[in-house]
């Protein structure tokens, strides 16, 4: 096997994995894109610890680990976005303003809570 | 390492087999950051994880590859399908999923993408990794994560336990702030 095959392949799902995380406003969607680009480096360490056989395995044994922060960081996430939706009634990364340091009353009032 | 690497055509058995398991994998990839249905992108993202699992088993890493499919299509998928169900998301074609920058976005992802994959081929474009079966298995990928790596492995213990507690505290209705 190539090592360029995975890696291409990896760096091409890291991409899509950004651009998700760019252009969708659902946040959900955005945890998906996340979940996307951890795949991406997961398969990039089980590539090069394939090509330079590890005796400990470090390689794959940092892909479980990163699988189970992943699970962990899901987790995290999305009782974080049910917060969000119980105080704000929506999940739209985009009118979640409260942080931004624009002025009050800028046409994002109804966020505001 | 990079020793007697045969040229790129023809490909063999194994590298035809992860290709094809790749451009299933990015094709669905791109489904779930572009898809208009909610649900779908949730549905899309488990055609993803398990081609990927796919690609696992390919490079000879079968632990990995089962451990993919227990815990990221087992697990976290339907937690995300949780989320979805919870948040009253509009089940069905909705229009608001993309925000305004999607050309920005995509311009960033397709620089990205570009500036990689250049890099990495004009790097490891001569390294070969002769596949043999075995070496991702249970047995010494065990035996390596409680020899080796076990210190780790217990601090994920107590992150996770952590991230268990937080997730219960964040989701609960009745705990009140310090007054």
């Amino acid at each position: 096997m190539h090592v360029v095959y995975p890696v291409v392949v990896s760096a091409l799902l890291f991409s899509i994995g950004v651009y998700g995380v760019l252009a969708r406003r659902n946040a959900i969607l955005v945890l998906m894109s996340v979940e996307l680009m951890l795949n991406a480096v997961n398969l990039n360490l089980v590539a090069f610890d394939v090509w330079l056989r590890d005796r400990l395995h470090g390689g794959q044994v940092l892909t479980l680990f990163v699988i189970v922060i992943a699970a962990a960081e899901v987790g995290l996430g999305l009782a974080i976005v049910l917060a969000v939706f119980r105080t704000r009634q929506t999940i739209d990364v985009d009118r979640l303003r409260a942080l931004s340091e624009r002025a009050p009353g800028e046409a994002d009032g109804e966020v505001r809570s | 390492m990079t020793a007697q690497a045969p040229g790129f055509w023809p490909p063999s058995g194994p590298e035809i087999i992860f290709l094809l398991l790749g451009a299933v994998t990015l094709g669905s990839a791109v489904l779930v950051v572009t898809t208009r249905q909610l649900v779908h992108a949730a549905l899309w993202l488990v055609v993803c994880f398990g081609a990927l699992a796919g690609g696992y088993l390919v490079l000879t890493a079968e632990f990995v590859a089962w451990v993919q499919v227990l815990i990221y299509v087992g697990a976290v998928v339907v937690l995300l399908l949780f989320g979805i169900m919870l948040t009253r998301a509009p089940i069905g074609r909705s229009a608001d999923l993309d925000s305004g920058n999607t050309w920005a976005a995509a311009l960033v992802a397709v620089a990205m993408a570009a500036v990689l994959v250049t890099v990495l081929v004009s790097g490891f474009r001569m390294a070969y990794a002769p596949l043999d079966p075995g070496q991702g298995a249970a047995k010494p990928l065990g035996s390596s994560v409680f020899r080796t790596w076990v210190l780790p492995f217990e601090a994920l213990s107590v992150l996770l336990l952590a991230a268990l507690i937080g997730a219960i505290v964040l989701s609960r209705t009745d705990i009140k702030g310090r007054q």
